[in-house]
């Protein structure tokens, strides 16, 4: 009864508050809209005025120029390659990790995970140049795996793990220890399953951080056919007259695999337990 | 003398943590310690990248602070923070309070293209806004001239299209943070909001009075990293003028990117690094300080 009442007196707070949030979708939205609607369109309409919501003569000649005269395949390649391998690379450093912060006392590693925070103080542009001149002198110089392995130790995937682990009692550990199980052996059976949802969410952060990377492919990567989507579409971008078409083109094109993977694994992202430091 | 018995057990285990770490050890020291040791060292020579390296002592620092270049860019890298951080708090918490709220409709939906921009790389986010705000294509200017107004400026004018790289990031950066603020207002406890009710506080006064003080642990962190972001930025304003027009909107790393690796001057560029990097850590430490003392 009292539920009744109240919602009643709440009606106007409800419209108020409803027609505020489609404001700000719509405020949120329209943008990546336009940009869609847009991509649609021919060459010829993108600048004629008066500008119109849908394309009148749609067309996919945008994508299809993209993904053929401007390399976009080949930066897709590349792309896929480096998110892919660099995400796998990142869950099992971060899960070995992670393991070890929590589940062992010894002094030396407590001491490394004060080191593994601290990295989060000395971002990748900070060392920008340094951090090239150590890629070079490894000979790694324009391979993708410049791009993938100085991006696999992460303070943020070591501290998921390391936060999810503490949560896992000690006698599970020590039931495999007193049954004979060796120390590894019970890390991959019993505790790397049990930490799947932790792998799933860092695996959708570590592929969008690696799928949306720009300065550090940039710096590394000097050959075209070695370049990643977002150089790719930089390169577009940054060219005397820009070609609008196949830019909107390859640009949603480049957005397709994160969205797609994202409604797939919505959950992982939302309810993730996202503490401090996640953000690379 | 419970806790006692396992510690020392597991003290016993030396090899299998040692194993574990191992990766993240190796690629510390290659990717960290290493880099930020030479490249402490190089910001006193005047490396090129080969070759010999010429030490210089101070000399790098000298010039660093006595380039207008510099002072330009990290101006204007305040003026982006100063921005963006105030716009991405305000929106990140109302979006995170409207999708936590009883009185909303549609939250599934509206979730998922608040999130959106999250997914879209800053270069992307950049050629979207850059299509939004083109001066003589945009539909931005377009809706403005159908009004009756006239073109307004948003390249070539300096202040303008720094306006438009702000509302660019803040829309970029909502997404993360409101899950940050969607988490923290999800943890208040509805006895205080009770409790409140019951002494017949309105609304907006639980939000200053209850909710603000209990999600402060959350605000913090999102101030710092937002901080600690738009120090950074670097991809977003590539892709919407390129710091541009002309030199107006370079940024800190832009000014760094371009004495590094296009005019190849290595340790000047490392010198202007750690001049960046101690910002940042005053910033952080400043913030730290603050949000102590506002404890106590």
């Amino acid at each position: 009864m009292a539920a009744t009442a109240s919602s009643t007196g709440d009606l106007p707070k409800k419209i108020w508050a409803t027609a505020l949030m489609w404001l700000m979708v719509a405020v949120y939205g329209v943008p990546v809209l336009w940009f869609l609607l847009s991509s649609f369109k021919p060459a010829g309409e993108l600048f004629s005025y008066p500008l119109t919501i849908f394309p009148k003569n749609p067309t996919i000649k945008g994508f299809t120029q993209a993904w053929t005269s401007f390399d976009v395949a080949q930066y897709f390649v590349n792309t896929l390659i480096v998110a892919v391998s660099a995400t796998v690379l990142t869950i099992v450093a971060s899960a070995a990790c992670g393991y070890a912060l929590a589940k062992y006392t010894n002094w030396w590693i407590k001491a490394f995970a004060v080191c593994i925070l601290a990295t989060t103080m000395l971002p990748g542009e900070v060392i920008l140049a340094p951090l090239f001149l150590v890629v070079r002198d490894l000979g790694m110089y324009n391979s993708l795996a410049a791009v993938v392995v100085p991006s696999v130790i992460t303070a943020t995937g070591t501290f998921m793990f390391r936060q999810f682990f503490l949560t896992v009692p000690n006698d599970l550990l020590e039931a495999a220890r007193i049954d004979g199980a060796g120390e590894l052996q019970t890390l991959w059976r019993i505790m790397l399953p049990l930490s799947r949802p932790i792998m799933l969410t860092l695996a959708i952060f570590s592929f969008q951080w690696r799928w949306n990377d720009y300065i550090w492919p940039l710096v590394v990567l000097n050959d075209p056919s070695k370049y990643t989507l977002q150089i790719g579409v930089a390169t577009i971008v940054g060219a005397e007259n820009v070609n609008w078409s196949v830019l909107l083109g390859a640009s949603v094109l480049s957005m397709i695999p994160l969205v797609a993977l994202y409604l797939v694994f919505q959950k992982y992202v939302m309810s993730a337990d996202i503490g401090a430091g996640l953000k690379d | 003398m419970r806790r006692l018995w396992p510690e020392r057990r597991l003290n016993r285990y030396t090899a299998a943590p040692l194993a574990l770490i191992s990766i993240n050890l190796l690629l510390l020291v290659t990717f960290f310690v290493w880099p930020a040791v030479t490249g402490l060292l190089y910001s006193f020579t005047s490396y090129t990248g080969i070759g010999t390296a010429p030490y210089v002592g101070m000399d790098n620092y000298q010039r660093l602070l006595q380039d207008d270049a510099f002072y330009a860019a990290l101006v204007r890298t305040l003026v982006f923070t100063a921005g963006v951080v105030p716009l991405t708090l305000v929106l990140s918490l109302s979006t995170a309070v409207l999708l936590v709220t009883n009185y909303t409709k549609g939250k599934s939906v509206a979730r998922i293209i608040f999130f959106l921009p999250w997914l879209i790389s800053p270069i992307i986010a950049g050629v979207i806004w850059r299509w939004m705000f083109g001066e003589n294509f945009g539909l931005v200017n377009y809706i403005i001239t159908s009004l009756g107004g006239s073109e307004v400026p948003w390249q070539s004018n300096a202040n303008l299209s720094m306006l438009v790289v702000i509302v660019a990031a803040a829309w970029g950066g909502t997404a993360f943070n409101m899950l940050l603020f969607v988490a923290a207002l999800k943890n208040v406890p509805t006895a205080y909001y009770e409790a409140a009710s019951l002494d017949g506080a309105g609304g907006w006064a639980k939000f200053r009075h209850i909710t603000l003080p209990a999600i402060a642990p959350t605000t913090f962190i999102v101030v710092l990293l937002s901080v600690l972001g738009s120090m950074k930025e670097y991809a977003l304003i590539q892709a919407i003028n390129g710091g541009g027009p002309g030199t107006a909107n370079n940024l800190l790393v832009q000014y760094i990117y371009t004495k590094g690796f296009q005019r190849a001057q290595i340790g000047y560029a490392s010198a202007a690094s750690f001049v960046l990097m101690l910002i940042l850590m005053v910033i952080a430490l400043v913030q730290l300080a603050l949000n102590r003392r506002k404890d106590s």
